[in-house]
């Protein structure tokens, strides 16, 4: 029997940024819409958080930061997945982002950033599109 | 090109964690994988840990971890969480409690959810071991809420299953009598620092005590033990006593292989029989269009479901 993959997605909170609301609605959401979520908690280096995604194999990799540091966190997961030869696993990103900045982490390898507002049914949509499972 | 396996063999966490994705998919191709691996493996000890959602499984076993490191030994954690029986998805959060250990190349985590497939969680776990066990760790830690026959059957094919549980819990403890508890090795009593603690251990206890006439004839009495996993109390004893349980294990009969005893080798492979049948009868049947075709009748009341049944296996069984 053919086994449909199922969609494997992880959800993080890198830096000191404390704040972790919407990553466990964005979570929940995911969860809803069917995926497998891991959720790494708060504080999450780079490299933690690129070696957990790859331990648990998943597809996507989802960064909230409501702190200011996106500029540098998310273009160093980006990196340091290319390093480890792990690029095909996608990266997104969502937060406080000012315009500017998304062209920038944009032109660094970050996939999408969603910004406060967008629809929970945006953010799913948007994986079901873009993400293959494995 | 090294194989799948010898990627495994050598360690390879890339290679590791995709399998793991295979088998928990249902891929086909990692039968052949698993049978290479098979031989590689028999050397991990593996720990099944338990208790209800609350008592601080998570916490505990990153604790495990950090003094099996202090041991140099290395290890593997397989951290299962539910899967939502609505949508088909999970929030796999166990990692949370254990993310200090990420960047420790001698420690491999991994969350799972039930999901439910063929086989069950029993057997992709089970084949989580197995990778794990190929791939050299020491010790591998499973933890699992431990509610419903699959989890149950998951902590049992542990060399050494501990149950974890919290003051105040006594109603619970009465609640899951008749299951899991009665395949504890190791019974914590976790954040022991609370309210209740020895109401707990003296109820523990006297379930234990019943089981009186085992012990006399040499079987393994259980030890309770108090700890507090956030403060990192106990940590020590409870692998002291898992060391003495290892040594119990290792004169018996049975030894210490994880497909040393009958009783789980004749559990594990009818659970192989039962889903391999059934992955290929349902696959051959859905693949030819019986399948939609009895359900279709059913719902037309042209059949009754016993009936329809019938139909569809009994020609495949007289094959």
């Amino acid at each position: 029997m053919k086994q449909k993959r199922k969609v494997r997605v992880m959800v993080a909170k890198p830096g000191l940024d404390g704040h972790d609301r919407g990553a466990r609605i964005i979570a929940r959401a995911y969860r809803d819409a069917g995926f497998e979520v891991v959720y790494t908690g708060l504080h999450q280096t780079p490299e933690e958080i690129v070696e957990a995604a790859i331990q648990e194999d998943v597809d996507m990799i989802g960064m909230s930061s409501l702190a200011g540091a996106h500029k540098y966190l998310f273009p160093a997961v980006v990196q340091l997945l290319r390093e480890r030869g792990a690029d095909d696993i996608v990266v997104c990103g969502g937060g406080i982002i000012p315009e500017d900045d998304i062209v920038k982490l944009k032109a660094a390898g970050v996939r999408e950033v969603f910004t406060p507002g967008t629809p929970l049914d945006q953010i799913v949509r948007w994986v079901e599109e873009n993400v293959t499972p494995a | 090109m090294a194989t799948i396996a010898e990627k495994v063999i050598a360690g390879d966490v890339r290679a590791v964690a995709r399998l793991i994705r295979d088998i928990d998919d249902g891929m086909p191709h990692v039968r052949e994988v698993l049978k290479e691996l098979y031989p590689h493996t028999g050397k991990a000890y593996v720990i099944g840990i338990t208790g209800a959602p609350g008592v601080g499984k998570s916490t505990l076993v990153d604790q495990i971890v950090a003094h099996l490191r202090k041991r140099d030994k290395t290890v593997g954690v397989l951290a299962v969480d539910p899967t939502s029986p609505f949508s088909g998805g999970a929030i796999l959060g166990d990692r949370v409690r254990m993310q200090r250990h990420s960047m420790d190349p001698g420690v491999f985590i991994r969350s799972m959810a039930t999901r439910g497939h063929f086989g069950g969680l029993t057997q992709s776990t089970r084949s989580a071991i197995d990778v794990l066990d190929a791939m050299g760790k020491d010790y591998i830690l499973v933890e699992t809420v431990g509610v419903g026959q699959d989890e149950v059957d998951v902590v049992r094919s542990a060399h050494t299953t501990v149950i974890v549980v919290i003051p105040g819990m006594g109603d619970d403890i009465q609640a899951i009598k008749a299951g899991i508890l009665e395949v504890g090795d190791i019974f914590l009593i976790n954040k022991a620092d609370r309210e209740g603690s020895d109401k707990t251990m003296s109820d523990l206890r006297l379930m234990i005590e019943m089981d009186q006439k085992k012990y006399e004839a040499g079987g393994w009495k259980p030890p309770i033990l108090k700890v507090e996993a956030v403060f990192d109390k106990g940590v020590d004893e409870f692998l002291e006593a898992v060391d003495q349980h290892a040594a119990y294990l290792a004169g018996t009969t049975k030894g210490l292989h994880p497909r040393g005893s009958k009783d789980k080798v004749r559990q594990e492979l009818g659970e192989m029989i039962k889903a391999r049948l059934i992955e290929e009868v349902l696959s051959r049947l859905t693949e030819s269009g019986e399948f939609d075709k009895a359900v279709e009748s059913i719902v037309e009341g042209k059949v009754d479901p016993y009936t329809a049944c019938e139909d569809l296996v009994l020609p495949i069984l007289s094959r």
